[in-house]
């Protein structure tokens, strides 16, 4: 395809680019060699690959000249070329301290917005309880069917094989003592101070706090945000609000419902395979839970769910970029959402029970 | 002169590090259509985005209805907004509603008229700008030049003072364009409006133009009328008036 006489090089076929690679191939050949001329005679057709190769050729081998190339050629190298394009420096990489620096600035930035989102987050949803104005007409009751009431199937099912589960890996200890009447106190406990508020927690940041992040990051990112400050709504009034109250209202019911079929599940191995009968595993169970118990269970349960409001909201309104950050951060919130969820609950459990 | 229903001055917009409007200052007159042109991303919308606050401007002042915007409290800034509509250059319809919902929003946020009024009001509102049929369609069922006009009538829901189209015929076929042209000097002149239009066509320019305020490059380089601008000397604004002609 290339031939080379007399410190020329005559290329030999159509420069597209499916010929480029072979051509660069052979090109390495001739790397040692003086090239003063490249002939296009035999060049019929060439598409914007071949002119940057071209360009290359140039550049590579001290300038040579371009001779018998046709007028259609000429117009084609005349529009493709990269020679006289001007240089755009991509922004240099920033030294390692100017980095440090510029994270914690950021770092600090995100932190002082986050207090403000949480505080507007929180005044508005006492106000809004009180004034409902500027919020979305009869959202909190849709919102509450998609936090609370879809979430019901997921989350019986799940307590009920968590109950199976508690239950089943202790009742051979205790059979051993013959203690089987406290699997009840087993269960009821632990599905009430830890294992219902928690799941259930984690349950929602994954369905419903993975669904705010997405909702309010994509509409971020298609302006709808700056379409309803222009139609004079606030949208943290218009959508995080209606959001917080649901999930307020909701999150307790879903932790009694899944205490409840938690403590049920723990009856089935009771019944079947410790030979208790219902009444005395469900008499137990009343005598060992304390009021203390199952209030601190319920106002952790909310807790979690304005955290997992709060951590979703701020990840939505933060995103940067189209449709690949909205991926980003919904990820981001459901990670973040289940880290504070499982901090605040250790928090809790030294304040409480240590 | 009138008093200007916008006055601008210094305004300077910054994304994060980058200027990208440097010391702006320009008067929009009241009850007049003025249009923004420049070349594509030379800070237009950044331009209408920032006076409305979307963005809080870097430094500067704006004065809309001679109030000071950069600095009001929320409730003064959300009573401006009311008489504010705007056409954000893809719309921006919300997408998880009808259109129907879409117009309705302002209309039940900040009205008390009965149900069957807005429905009403709706149906008045398409019917303008040539979209009855689409009522009850959502946003991803329409075609880009649909979701523009639909996002027009949503814009005009409560009959603003102010009127700010992005665009607004871009992706338009030119019939479609020349009619939502007229409708826009109709809505001025029935609703005493005062208009400000980003927009590329010389045709629309000619055809609706009061005033011209011409960017390049983030910098104001003329505010006028369009007499002015047509018979201006500066280069720039030269070869944009040029253009059309051949
Ligand atoms: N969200 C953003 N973040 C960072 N830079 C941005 C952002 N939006 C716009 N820019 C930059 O600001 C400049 C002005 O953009 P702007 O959207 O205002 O242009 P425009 O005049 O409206 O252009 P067009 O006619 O194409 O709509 C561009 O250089 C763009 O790169
Ligand atoms: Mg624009």
């Amino acid at each position: 395809m290339i031939r080379y006489s007399d410190q020329t090089l005559f290329l030999e076929v159509d420069l597209l680019k499916e010929n480029i690679p072979g051509l660069i191939l052979e090109l390495e050949k001739f790397a040692a060699s003086t090239i003063n001329s490249v002939d296009l005679q035999q060049v019929s057709n060439i598409d914007s690959a071949g002119v940057v190769f071209l360009d290359e050729i140039f550049l590579n081998f001290n300038q040579p000249e371009l001779i018998n190339a046709s007028e259609k050629i000429l117009n084609a190298i005349s529009k493709f070329s990269s020679l006289n394009l001007p240089l755009q420096k991509r922004s240099p990489q920033e030294n390692i301290f100017i980095q440090v620096g510029d994270f914690f600035v950021e770092w600090k930035k995100s932190f002082i917005w986050g207090l403000y989102l949480t505080a507007d987050i929180l005044y508005w949803s006492v106000v809004g309880f009180f004034k409902p104005r500027g919020m979305k007409k009869e959202a909190v009751i849709t919102q509450s069917l998609l936090i609370g009431v879809d979430a019901v199937g997921i989350i019986g099912l799940l307590s009920l094989i968590l109950g199976l589960i508690i239950a089943l890996q202790s009742a051979a200890q205790l059979r051993q003592f013959g203690a089987n009447i406290y699997i009840a106190d087993l269960i009821a406990i632990s599905m009430v101070r830890e294992m219902g508020p928690m799941m259930t927690a984690i349950i929602v940041a994954g369905r419903s706090g993975s669904s705010i992040a997405s909702e309010i990051a994509t509409m971020k990112v298609t302006e709808e945000l700056d379409a309803l400050r222009m139609m004079a709504l606030d949208p943290i009034r218009y959508i995080v609000v209606p959001k917080f109250h649901a999930i307020t209202l909701c999150m307790p019911l879903l932790v009694m419902l899944s205490i409840f079929v938690g403590i049920g599940g723990g009856l089935i191995i009771a019944l079947t395979y410790l030979d208790l009968s219902a009444i005395s595993y469900i008499n137990q169970v009343f005598s060992i839970l304390t009021f203390k118990d199952i209030f601190i269970g319920l106002m952790k349960s909310v807790v979690f769910a304005w955290v997992i409001v709060i951590i979703s909201s701020y990840y939505g309104f933060r995103v940067k970029g189209g449709a690949e950050g909205v991926g980003k951060v919904t990820t981001l919130s459901v990670v973040a959402s289940i880290f504070w969820v499982i901090v605040l609950d250790a928090i809790n459990s030294i304040l409480f029970y240590f | 002169m009138k008093d200007p229903i916008i006055q601008i001055r210094d305004l300077t917009a910054k994304y994060e590090e980058k200027t990208v409007l440097s010391e702006i200052s320009a008067d929009i007159p009241a009850n007049e259509i003025t249009v923004i042109i420049g070349s594509s991303g030379c800070g237009k919308t950044t331009l209408i985005k920032n006076i409305f606050r979307l963005y809080q401007p870097y430094s500067g002042s704006v004065k809309i209805f001679g109030q000071e915007i950069t600095t009001m409290d929320e409730p003064e800034y959300e009573a401006i907004l009311k008489r504010t509509g705007m056409l954000f250059q893809n719309g921006a319809l919300l997408n998880s509603v009808d259109i129907f919902t879409n117009i309705a929003i302002p209309l039940e946020q900040h009205t008390k008229l009965p149900a069957q009024l807005i429905e009403k009001l709706i149906k008045v509102k398409l019917n303008l700008v040539n979209l009855a049929e689409a009522i009850y369609l959502s946003p991803a069922e329409l075609s880009g030049g649909m979701r523009k006009r639909a996002a027009l009538a949503r814009a005009i829901a409560l009959d603003p003072e102010i009127l700010i189209c992005d665009e607004p015929s871009a992706g338009l076929d030119p019939l479609t364009s020349n009619s939502l042209d007229e409708l826009i000097m109709n809505l001025k002149n029935i609703l005493d409006m005062s208009i400000i239009i980003v927009t590329h066509e010389l045709a629309s320019i000619h055809r609706v133009a009061d005033n011209v305020i011409f960017l390049d490059d983030g910098k104001l380089l003329f505010s006028g009328t369009l007499e002015q601008a047509v018979r201006s000397n500066i280069p720039e604004l030269k070869i944009f008036f040029s253009a059309g002609k051949f």
